[in-house]
């Protein structure tokens, strides 16, 4: 009989699905302003830029709100767990990957924020602005690619889409992948809530 | 007893390092770019010839970018003229060609080098229609409705100001105001007006579609809309 173990909390599994479906809504909106062909073709550029704009602002709230109606505990554990380098329930990759993504969202929202009020008032306007909007979209793309290709076509490492969406994977798998974590809860029954 | 594993706390160092360094390129960014865009743009053409990677963005403020037929456009300029005058595709194409090589500045950062354009002098349309002395100033009417703008007549006068219906040795594309654009490389590109149909001389410049946004009237780049060099 397969057994499975928890791996994702409720709380982190709806932070992470709120801010892909969010980044994917920014992505195709700001692709559509970015891409001279795609600008052509689609038109409409005041509504696109509302939509972006606001689907940014519903981005950061709807994480806020998750984060603070959610397992506050758990995710204030979860950014201890990113801070230490060490292969447990995350291996590095993954942890640089969680880190990078939350540092991107806090710079995409500030840069989207000043190329917004920088169109009404000079005193928030820069040159370099939209220069790390841009890059941080590259940036953004790149880490996006790569945790997608090893979330759902790498056969290694796919199972952990599991995970991610029905909170477990099975244990051999874990085992496999994540030694020290399946020792660790081994020794101590993870006490991570279901919410 | 301590553990014989010693932690390696990297997490909250990459985090801070990141905001910080993208918070900080908002003063070193452009500069960097300006540096490395020359490298990057031709292996991110060839990988993919949709990226922007002249450097250019469609902005526009309507729903639709104008369409263009050459049978059906027209030009009109009047006002403060003698003789007001509707120029054709035909006709604007057969006045005295002129060529140049400017730089095309956005106000919102981003800079597209180099850029060649064709087109005809402001002075070969006055020939046409000549100004009246009381004409201090030029209305530009895009087929964009509702984007106009002004320019002094002295701003006008500028050796390389010129209305472009080419941009890199092909007609203008639709993107870029098809058939006919203002360039003034002085100033940002928000008085570079795209999709021209109409120019009326009138007595004074007043506020542009943007400038009744809040942005300079005179829009000289590097010194205006907040920002100095």
């Amino acid at each position: 009989m397969i057994k499975y173990i928890a791996r994702f909390s409720r709380t982190e599994r709806t932070l992470h699905w709120v801010n892909a479906l969010c980044f994917l809504f920014l992505l195709a909106t700001g692709l559509v302003l970015y891409l001279p062909s795609l600008s052509v073709a689609v038109g409409r550029r005041p509504l696109l830029k509302d939509m972006h704009f606001w689907g940014g602002v519903s981005w950061v709230v709807l994480l806020g709100l998750v984060a603070v109606l959610g397992d506050r505990r758990g995710l204030l554990r979860d950014a201890r767990e990113l801070e230490r380098f060490d292969h447990d329930r995350l291996n590095v990759g993954q942890k640089i990957n969680a880190i990078l993504t939350v540092a991107f969202t806090i710079l995409f929202f500030a840069s989207g924020m000043l190329l917004w009020f920088g169109e009404r008032d000079t005193r928030f306007r820069f040159a370099s602005t939209v220069v790390l909007h841009d890059g941080l979209l590259f940036a953004a793309l790149a880490l996006f690619v790569g945790h997608l290709y090893l979330a759902v076509l790498h056969p290694a490492t796919r199972h952990s889409l599991r995970g991610m969406t029905l909170g477990s994977v099975r244990e051999d798998w874990a085992r496999v992948h994540y030694p020290q974590w399946v020792s660790d809860t081994e020794k101590v029954p993870d006490t991570r809530s279901a919410r | 007893m301590a553990d014989q594993h010693e932690p390696r706390r990297y997490g909250r160092g990459l985090f801070l390092a990141t905001v910080a360094g993208g918070l900080s390129s908002l003063a070193w960014g452009k500069a960097a770019w300006s540096h490395v865009t020359g490298v990057v743009s031709p292996i991110a053409g060839a990988i993919a010839p949709i990226l922007p990677t002249q450097g250019w963005r469609i902005y526009t403020v309507s729903d639709h970018m104008p369409t263009f037929d050459p049978a059906t456009w027209q030009l009109k300029v009047g006002g403060l003229v003698e003789t007001p005058t509707t120029v054709t595709y035909a006709h604007l194409r057969a006045l005295p060609r002129v060529d140049q090589i400017s730089t095309f500045h956005c106000v919102t950062g981003w800079t597209v080098p180099n850029v060649h354009w064709g087109g005809v002098r402001l002075k070969d349309v006055f020939d046409l229609v000549r100004p009246l002395p009381e004409a201090g100033a030029l209305q530009f009417v895009s087929a964009e409705i509702p984007y106009v703008d002004y320019l002094s007549m002295p701003e006008a006068m500028l050796h390389d100001v010129m209305l472009a219906y080419e941009m890199d040795g092909k007609p203008l594309p639709r993107e870029h105001g098809a058939p006919l654009r203002l360039i003034i490389p002085d100033m940002y590109g928000y008085k570079n007006v795209k999709w021209l149909a109409g120019i009326n001389l009138v007595p004074h410049p007043e506020d542009g579609y943007w400038e009744q946004l809040g942005y300079d009237r005179d829009a000289w780049v590097g010194r205006s809309n907040g920002y100095s060099s």
